[in-house]
């Protein structure tokens, strides 16, 4: 952040264009590269969040997928905060006749090039 | 020559960012340095780079013509009237728009690279079968944009196809750059453009309205107007080709006094 987009956020004023233009190209190029709707992306996400909510409980309001670009690379990005209990441990889903297993996992990302 | 010869293709994707204009300035730079170089105007449904050259009325026959022996090479071959270690060679007739084929266009660089140093293509905008036929017949590319998401957009496009291309190397060009706007962050900065595109920078060419001025002429910004900071710019790059080491412009030194102070304070990075 520089001294010119601190001080446009004290006036509420519109950040400088060049930033605008930057994240908008990012996303752009990011579908372009993919070939990937944004329907697809949407009908992936929701699957992806349906499985995962299977084993450990998600937030299902926070849970991002999102294509993220760098180097020419394309990266498939999910971003799925788990619920924890109040003494620290993760929520597992009871399944319905066996026992569960342990994930300990935050978040997951899946590499696609 | 022959195997030595540098076949560079200048492509933007979008038109009008300046890629005819950086084919005749590169020209002119490269045949100054000495170095026999030939322009081929890949654009024969609309052609510009003769207009460009100053070169409008002395094209007598076309690489058709070569290629179906009508004539010989050298006939088709328009040296320019300053600067006579340049040719420019037209692909086509604006009249005959399908003729050409991929293989048409191998033939006709295969001819040009046995006796020049430099074939510079100016390639048509588009992705489609002008764009595919120049690329089939370059080794390496020049990718021309501007600071606009549209340009940008557009030059990723075609860096996709030069690397399924097998296209190598592929260098930036960041033409049209406002130093002022750029310092306001009213533009994309070189860093902006570099990193989305991932491509190294060859050079930028900063806004210049002698550039208008110089195609009403036909006569290229680098053939004489040294003051020029688009002429400087296009020198550099054609150094730069050749293997010098010359430093960038830094765009938010191209600006001066107490407003570009205070723009580069703004823009000091806080966190």
């Amino acid at each position: 952040m520089t001294l010119r987009d601190i001080i446009n956020k004290l006036l509420r004023r519109q950040p400088a264009s060049a930033s605008t233009a930057r994240e908008r190209l990012q996303l752009v190029l990011a579908h372009d590269r993919s070939d990937l709707s944004t329907e697809l992306l949407d009908q992936m996400r929701r699957e992806i969040l349906d499985v995962v909510a299977k084993y450990v409980e998600i937030d299902m309001e926070e849970g991002a997928v999102s294509l993220e670009t760098e180097d020419r690379m394309t990266a498939l990005v999910a971003n799925l905060p788990i619920k924890r209990t109040l003494n620290g441990q993760i929520k597992l889903i009871e399944p319905p006749n066996q026992a569960n297993e342990n994930s300990q996992e935050a978040d997951k990302t899946i590499q696609s090039s | 020559m022959g195997t030595d010869t540098r076949v560079i293709l200048i492509c933007s994707g979008k038109g009008g960012v300046g890629k005819t204009t950086l084919t005749a300035n590169l020209g002119i730079s490269l045949a100054r340095q000495g170095l026999s170089t030939a322009v081929l105007d890949a654009d024969f449904g609309l052609r510009n780079l003769d207009l460009l050259l100053g070169l409008e009325n002395r094209i007598v026959y076309t690489a058709q013509e070569v290629l179906e022996e009508e004539c010989r090479l050298d006939q088709a071959l328009v040296k320019h009237k300053q600067e006579s270690n340049l040719s420019l060679l037209p692909a086509g007739n604006p009249r005959m728009l399908d003729w050409l084929k991929p293989d048409d266009m191998k033939r006709i660089v295969g001819m040009l690279s046995e006796q020049f140093n430099y074939v510079l293509i100016d390639c048509p905008a588009g992705v489609e079968d002008g764009f595919k036929n120049a690329v089939a017949a370059s080794k390496e590319a020049i990718v021309v944009t501007n600071p606009e998401v549209s340009a940008v957009r557009d030059a990723d496009r075609v860096i996709g196809l030069l690397n399924t291309n097998e296209i190598k190397p592929v260098q930036l060009v960041l033409n049209r750059v406002r130093p002022k706007m750029m310092a306001s962050q009213e533009m994309l900065s070189i860093n902006d453009v570099t990193d989305i595109l991932a491509l190294p920078l060859l050079g930028l060419v900063l806004e210049d309205e002698q550039v208008i001025v110089s195609t009403n002429r036909g006569e290229p910004l680098t053939l004489n107007s040294v003051n020029s900071p688009a002429a400087k710019c296009y020198l550099n790059i054609a150094k730069r080709l050749q293997g010098e080491d010359i430093p960038l412009i830094d765009p938010s030194k191209e600006t001066n006094g107490f407003g570009a102070k205070f723009r580069r304070l703004m823009q000091t990075k806080i966190f």
